[in-house]
């Protein structure tokens, strides 16, 4: 069965925390709040607390457990590695344990369990459709980050499409003998709402021959339910795909979001050892791709006359896993494409699984920053590797009133490809 | 518990949002890197130095203790609530005022982070060199009250080298200048070097005006391993002879090295006993002799490998090593003692050595590592404190090596401070009648010891 560790099991990791403060240089929830209760250093302390019982779940407590990202960015730079998304995490689900779903900003509960919620949906204001919205399952993610009652409405949301990718496309698209075959975990960003990026990774796995898996049965990854606290959520999401994954054969699970890619390679590792064969077979798109030596297939192509100029951001559940080089050797690589590195690339775009339900003004802040790298950079375009990126770096730039468009490389890889 | 009345009027002065009692707020204002917890009654966060001034007149009304706070990263507790009351935050006051560059002169307040407000001068070509290795998150606030120093002081000095002036609300509430905009001022006493190092128990800082230098155009790193100690002490005293200062000399002992063999996948050659990190900056012409000149000095002392930085990059993986040293400590023990002793330079061997016998007496395993450069070492006694009679075991050896580090003529702190944590050693360091002499200053300026009680001095 799968289960998440307890806040309890965390004990050790918490006695790592030193209290060094590195984390304040690298939190952008603190970044932008400046509170040492935002920060994971005094998260750590607070949970520590909790475990002695030196401190009630009051508001001040909940709201600091609230006020994070789970970006692991503080990880990333921590010098004692010291996991403070998972143990915010995990204190979220103790909170929830305890006091009900619902603490965290009613959204998650309700949105959760009530059904009549759908009545509320044609109030939300021009956000989703209410009549597509009802193709979303009751435990996608996209329900969670996305409460639709709850979300502001000068939030720039794509637009649901009318078919989800997955039920566009047979469970198999048979490639080149002696290719590899790859299960494509598609995440709900990419079913729901950039069907196109779907679209677009089929091509760039079709012009090398490789054998493509869709079954239809994979749910949801379960990141967005994580940061919600919903334990029961998660650990049935993650059975739900454990069956999905040992029904086929396949040499690799193919990912395009780093939410789900974090979610399948980090999170489930830890939730029972039936998950473990699965670890090494996770590779997020462009890993495989450059692998594939696919980026030598991009740079073998005309170059275009007059390139347009990308820039990349890093999402935070791919650079604080290590991957941050092969993105931008496909990016690179690309013939129409003049690569510009911005400033801080590598920090959070302010999204952060539900966070910027409960707090769209500091995501916003956050947000701000990041549109404010892109303008810099003096590129059209943005491209990145996830989809909860994407929306909410096009909402930052319109925020700040600027042109870029945010894109997923994958839609600038299909521009060159044939059909 | 404190009385609403009080609470009222400090809600009053600074907003009711900058008053904070809830215990969750109280907790994350209660330690800093000494990982010591002492819980505040309420944490305040004023905005301007007009409300620092009314905080402290309504406290010495009330006699509540105040213990000012930057970013809390602070090494021997100077900015722990160790006898409850307010805990003074200083980072709502983070404002870069005035970059002059006619005459190299900036303005901050004391909330701004040490590596912003480098970041902010360099980008016109301005240079602010302390570098503690906490810039990244340290508040300049806490640089001045600390008297911080980092690996380039040994050519550029240290924090209070660089600043000018201070504005300062004193103890019982008045809001005074120190120094001044100008590079020369002799008028009255120096309170602004009073001030540097004072630890927050003198003034609380509301504004300070430092000086700046030209950015030197570039910098060269390079990482020398030696078969021992002794050659690579050796090789500091002759590059300084050789009328070379580099911006920094950093160097790791033979149990450092042995912590980074073990914990990280560096390549180090088994014959390395000591390692030092050489960076010179300057015209870019300039530093290609000068790191001809210094491989040529070092040459007959023992030189296992030299490995020379030619870009950016390269430079970053050699500071790597340097930087994995903390960590990598964690893993041979889970608790590290951090002193930062400071010997004269030629002592530095010599202060190795005498540690050593002390690792060996003690049985405690001490890892030395810092800046050769001006001798200061950071003598980290790593014990699993959970086991019985460790602890004491530390507390022994580390008076041990502060005794024998003033018998060579040093100090016990270079750069941290002593807080709380150094506070029952100072009488091995300070007369009697020196100590005094600090106690009534503290004692003419803040009458209801107020500010900061109970750091620096032993038990009062
Ligand atoms: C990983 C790490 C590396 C470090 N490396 C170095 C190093 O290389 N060199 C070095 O010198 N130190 C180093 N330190 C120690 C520490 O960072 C410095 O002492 C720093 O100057 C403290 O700044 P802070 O803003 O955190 O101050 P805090 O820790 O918050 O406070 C320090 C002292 O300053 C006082 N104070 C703070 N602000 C004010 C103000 N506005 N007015 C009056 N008093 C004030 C406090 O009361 C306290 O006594 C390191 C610490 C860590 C955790
Ligand atoms: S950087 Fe890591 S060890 Fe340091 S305070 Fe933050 S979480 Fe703790
Ligand atoms: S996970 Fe991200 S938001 Fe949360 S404490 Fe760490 S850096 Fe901050």
């Amino acid at each position: 069965m799968a289960k998440l560790k307890n806040l309890e099991d965390f004990r050790d990791e918490i006695d790592q925390c030193v209290k060094c403060g590195c984390c304040r240089a690298h939190c952008p929830v603190f970044g932008a709040e400046k509170h040492e209760g935002r920060v994971a250093r005094g998260k750590i302390a607070l949970a520590d607390a909790l475990l002695s019982d030196d401190v009630e779940m009051e508001d001040r407590f909940l709201l600091d457990m609230s006020q994070c990202l789970l970006c692991g960015s503080c990880y990333a730079q921590c010098p004692n590695k010291v996991h403070t998304e998972d143990i915010v995490a995990a204190t979220r689900r103790e909170i929830a344990g305890r006091k009900g779903l619902s603490t965290f900003g009613k959204g998650v509960g309700i949105v959760l369990k009530n059904q009549g919620l759908m009545n509320l949906l044609a109030k939300g204001g021009g956000v989703f459709s209410k009549l597509l919205f009802k193709k979303v399952p009751d435990q996608s993610g996209l329900r969670l980050r996305f409460p639709a009652p709850f979300i502001s409405s000068d939030r720039t949301l794509p637009p649901l499409t009318a078919k989800p990718f997955r039920e566009r496309h047979a469970e198999i698209i048979p490639g080149d003998t002696g290719k590899p075959t790859v299960l494509f975990f598609t995440g709900c960003g990419i079913n729901y709402m950039y069907p196109d990026s779907g679209e677009a990774l089929l091509k760039a796995l079709k012009f090398i021959g490789v054998t493509v898996l869709i079954p239809k049965a994979q749910v949801c990854c379960g990141v967005p339910a994580v940061s919600a606290g919903a334990a029961n959520t998660v650990e049935s999401l993650a059975e739900e795909n454990l069956a999905v994954f040992k029904q086929h054969n396949y040499d690799y699970i193919i990912t395009a979001c780093a939410s789900c890619h974090s979610g399948l390679s980090q999170i489930y590792p830890g939730m029972g050892e039936e998950f473990n064969e699965y670890r090494d077979k996770i590779k997020d798109i462009f890993v495989f791709l450059v692998e594939q030596g696919f980026a030598e297939k991009l740079a073998a192509l005309p170059k275009v006359e007059k390139p347009i100029r990308v820039t990349y951001h890093d999402p935070c559940h791919l650079r604080n896993h290590g991957i941050s080089k092969e993105p931008r050797e496909i990016l690179k690589a690309l013939p129409q494409v003049d690569y510009v590195e911005m400033e801080a690339a590598g920090t959070c775009c302010g999204l952060g699984g539900t966070y910027s339900v409960y707090h769209y003004d500091t995501s916003k802040k956050i947000g701000a920053k990041k549109a404010g790298f892109i303008q810099e950079s003096g590129a059209e375009l943005v491209a990145t590797d996830c989809p909860g990126c994407i929306l909410q770096l096009q909402d930052s730039i319109n925020h700040a009133g600027g042109r870029q468009r945010a894109v997923h490389i994958l839609d600038l890889v299909a521009e060159v490809l044939p059909d | 518990m404190l009385n609403t009345e009080f609470i009222a009027k400090l809600r009053e002065i600074v907003g009711k949002e900058h008053v904070e009692t809830d215990k969750a707020d109280l907790i994350c204002y209660s330690y800093d890197a000494t990982q010591r917890k002492f819980l505040p009654d309420v944490v305040v966060h004023p905005g301007t130095p007009q409300e620092i001034s009314r905080i402290m007149q309504l406290v010495n009304e009330h006699k509540i203790p105040v213990f000012p706070r930057g970013a809390g990263s602070g090494f021997t507790g100077g900015s722990l609530p160790t006898k409850g009351g307010m805990v003074l935050v200083m980072t709502r006051l983070d404002r870069i005022l005035e970059i002059d560059e006619e005459n190299l002169v900036a303005t901050v307040e004391p909330g701004v982070v040490t590596e912003q407000f480098q970041q902010a001068v360099e980008k016109v070509g301005l240079f602010y060199p302390p570098d503690p290795a906490s810039l990244k998150f340290s508040t300049l606030g806490g640089n001045v009250a600390e008297c911080a120093g980092g690996p380039r002081c040994v050519k550029y000095g240290v924090t209070k080298d660089y600043i000018l002036g201070l504005e300062v609300v004193t103890p019982t509430g008045d809001i005074i200048k120190t120094g001044g905009q100008t590079m020369k001022g002799v008028v009255g006493y120096d309170l602004t070097k009073l001030m540097c190092g004072s630890e927050g128990t003198l003034a609380v800082i509301t504004k300070i005006i430092i000086k700046l230098l030209p950015l030197p155009e570039a910098k060269k790193t390079m990482l020398i391993l030696f078969d021992s100690i002794d050659g690579a002490a050796q090789a500091v005293s002759a590059i300084i002879r050789g009328k070379i200062i580099p911006t920094t000399l950093e160097f790791m002992d033979g149990r450092t090295i042995d912590c980074v063999r073990q914990a990280t996948d560096l390549q180090v050659p088994d014959d390395a006993q000591a390692v030092l990190i050489i960076e010179v900056d300057g015209d870019r012409e300039f530093l290609a002799k000068q790191v001809g000149k210094i491989s040529e000095i070092i040459k007959p002392l023992g030189v296992v490998e030299t490995r020379v930085a030619e870009t950016p990059e390269e430079s970053e993986a050699l500071w790597q090593i340097r930087r994995s040293v903390s960590a990598s400590l964690r893993k041979v023990n889970p608790d590290k003692f951090n002193e930062d002793i400071c010997v004269p330079r030629s002592k530095v061997p010599e202060m190795i050595r005498k540690i050593d016998v002390i690792a060996d007496r003690y049985d405690v395993p001490i890892v030395n590592f810092g800046h050769a450069g001006d001798g200061n070492i950071h003598v980290n006694v790593m014990i699993d404190s959970k086991i019985p009679g460790e602890q004491e075991k530390a507390d022994k050896a580390i008076k041990e090596v502060f005794r024998e580090a003033l018998a060579l003529g040093g100090t016990m702190s270079g750069e941290h401070g002593v807080g709380i944590m150094k506070a029952p050693f100072i009488s091995m360091e300070l007369t009697k009648t020196a100590i005094d002499y600090m106690k009534t200053i503290k004692k003419a300026l803040d009458p209801n010891n107020i500010l900061n009680p109970g750091k620096i001095f032993p038990s009062d």
